[in-house]
């Protein structure tokens, strides 16, 4: 009996009862960060999503010189331009208007960080979305199409951002970086592979 | 029966229903303390509509929206057909979704004129500055709102509209591609986050709208509301304790509230049923083709009441900066309560320089709002850069203009007339 009248007091241990509530918090606190990963991760996308994400083929010798191909990859329409030698010398002479002519900021895999932004002159490969806010920049590849000196490439009709004939983005559009380029890699000369290369599937 | 207490003493003589619900929920209470008893200064103009006719939307916009939910099916293959299913086959189901459409943007209008309401009579300035934090976050979870439920009936207008407002996202450094990719649950916009938008449309957004709308007015109900002449009218009591300025929220304003929302749901249905896309600016023509993710609208703007803030992100030459610009003509309004110095609250009795600074800003707004709906060329974007540094001085300098404005002496009562 004097026992437990011992344990029933009045006096109250403030230093053991802050920490113990610290600890119940920090603990409580911890488990709901892990309970909330389940439904974060439900965002990310789906096994289906992903499996629809994988690699696309493109026959190659379907496509004439000067002309561009539009395959879908991962809901993205991929801008498959075969440059004629005039296209390709067009995309020389105007470094000093483009915003990153050397592809330092850009987005791209390193066997296209090059002027040409390609693996070979004659294809360009592309993700066809303008790096400003997502619209599909349309093709005006002519040579003086928007203005006289215009040497070809794209323009974006929702806010104007143009890019020349390797997809890079002119001074003057609100677009900062150049088109984006995804992996890509050729099993033979005709058939263009989006989205896989030598490091494997993207 | 024996009554115990003082309180059960002072009103004790009731019985029947009424006393015995009152005696577990405290409905009279409430009734005389938020509304008999609640005193609102009585020189209250037509500015203070704006406040009921905003719950009354969102009524509105909950009960259409409950209704809609039972006939759209979310889903790139079945938003676009459940919208028209409603337009052309489901009973009056053209009315109950061109309400729903309509309500967008009346929400937006009454909002608009609610907070220049606060911008006119300072009432955002203290003790209000939680009240006035309150509406913003209600207007910040409107904006996403809005955003969300323009996406839902899938037209071209839905799918390039949540292309570009997503991919604003993108532009965080370094943290913004996979964020763009966890929002829209798959590789562009798709059917995932048509579903994950349509959820967030119809349960949590709604669900904190009303929670705000609720800390809105519990923080109104603290403060009481500002007026026309920006006194405080609990600083004059009269003999019994209440406000010599102020009269019973009901029936004096519940009245005066009820012609307003009789007036607005005049021009409401006068739109509704005469010109519900507003020439394009409810609901615009390329939102009446599916959503197609390889041709982009010629031009895309958003839904106008954007459209102030869609300028100012197209007047910046960068991609980064043009996003932080639009978020910070956003934001800039949460700290008004604290840019904001003059000794006074009401226009009525600021100087030259404050009603120049407020007539300059709304012009800037308005124009803003007209430029976000033009073509991304030449002068349009021109002008949107000048209004856009007028938008940002407003702010930016209203420390100094506020504090330097010669201002009017502020008399101890409400100025009324009684009609």
């Amino acid at each position: 009996m004097t026992d437990h009248a011992a344990l029933v007091t009045d006096e109250v241990d403030q230093s053991r009862r802050k920490f113990l509530t610290r600890a119940t918090v920090a603990t409580g606190a911890l488990g709901a960060v892990f309970a909330a990963v389940p439904f974060i991760e439900s965002w990310e996308p789906s096994e289906r999503a992903r499996a629809q994400g994988a690699p696309v083929m493109l026959d190659l010798s379907k496509l004439e010189p000067g002309q561009m191909a539009t395959p879908v990859w991962r809901r993205q329409p991929i801008y498959v331009v075969r440059r004629t030698p005039d296209m390709v010398a067009r995309v020389a002479g105007h470094d000093g208007d483009l915003k990153d002519p050397n592809s330092e900021h850009s987005n791209q895999p390193p066997y296209a960080k090059n002027p040409l932004r390609s693996r070979s002159a004659e294809y360009l490969v592309l993700i066809g979305i303008c790096t400003h806010l997502g619209c599909l920049p349309k093709q005006r590849f002519e040579k003086g199409e928007i203005y006289p000196s215009w040497p070809g490439g794209f323009f974006c009709p929702c806010h104007g951002s143009r890019f020349d004939l390797a997809g890079r983005v002119f001074e003057g559009s609100p677009a900062s970086i150049n088109l984006n380029i995804p992996a890509y890699s050729y099993p033979n000369p005709t058939t263009l592979v989006i989205g896989q290369d030598e490091k494997g599937a993207a | 029966m024996v009554v115990h207490g003082a309180a059960a003493a002072a009103a004790p003589a009731k019985k029947g229903l009424w006393a015995w619900v009152n005696k577990r929920l405290p409905v009279s209470e409430f009734i005389s303390e938020q509304l008999t008893g609640y005193y609102a200064p009585k020189n209250f103009n037509i500015w203070y509509f704006f406040g009921s006719l905003a719950l009354v939307v969102l009524v509105l916009q909950l009960v259409t929206g409950i209704f809609l939910t039972m006939f759209y099916k979310p889903g790139e293959l079945t938003s676009f057909d459940s919208v028209e299913f409603i337009m052309r086959e489901v009973n009056y189901g053209w009315l109950i979704r061109y309400l729903h459409s309509t309500g967008a943007s009346a929400f937006f209008i009454v909002v608009y004129l609610h907070m220049f309401r606060a911008l006119l009579y300072g009432s955002y300035k203290a003790p209000r500055e939680l009240l006035w934090l309150f509406g913003m976050a209600v207007y910040l979870a409107l904006m996403a709102e809005a955003f969300m439920g323009y996406v839902l009936p899938w037209g071209n207008m839905s799918f390039w509209g949540a292309q570009v407002i997503v991919n604003l996202f993108g532009t965080i450094p370094a943290l913004g591609p996979p964020l763009v990719e966890w929002i829209r649950g798959d590789y562009g916009i798709a059917d995932a986050t048509v579903n994950r938008f349509f959820a967030l449309h119809v349960a949590a957004i709604p669900l904190a709208l009303l929670l705000l709308v609720a800390l809105h007015l519990v923080a109104l109900r603290r403060t009481g509301s500002n007026n026309p002449d920006g006194i405080e009218i609990k600083e004059k009591l009269g003999a019994d304790g209440k406000p010599l300025d102020g009269i019973p929220f009901h029936p004096y304003y519940t009245v005066k509230d009820v012609v307003g929302v009789g007036v607005f749901f005049v021009l409401f249905a006068l739109i509704v049923f005469f010109v519900p896309t507003f020439g394009g600016l409810f609901l615009e023509a390329p939102n009446f083709e599916p959503a197609n993710p390889l041709s982009t609208p010629e031009h895309i703007a958003p839904v106008w009441y954007f459209t102030p803030y869609y300028a100012i992100l197209r007047a910046v030459p960068d991609q980064r900066l043009g996003a932080l610009f639009m978020l910070l003509a956003v934001m800039s309004f949460l700290f008004l309560p604290w840019l904001d110095r003059s000794p006074v609250k009401s226009m009525r009795y600021r100087g030259w320089m404050s009603r120049t600074a407020l007539a300059l800003f709304t012009v800037s707004f308005v124009a803003l709002g007209y430029l976000g709906l033009q073509p991304a060329e030449g002068l349009y974007v021109a002008l949107a850069r000048v209004f856009a540094v007028i938008y940002f001085l407003f702010f930016l300098l209203m420390p100094l203009y506020s504090s330097l404005d010669p201002v009017k002496p502020v008399p101890g009562r409400v100025t009324f007339h009684a009609h």
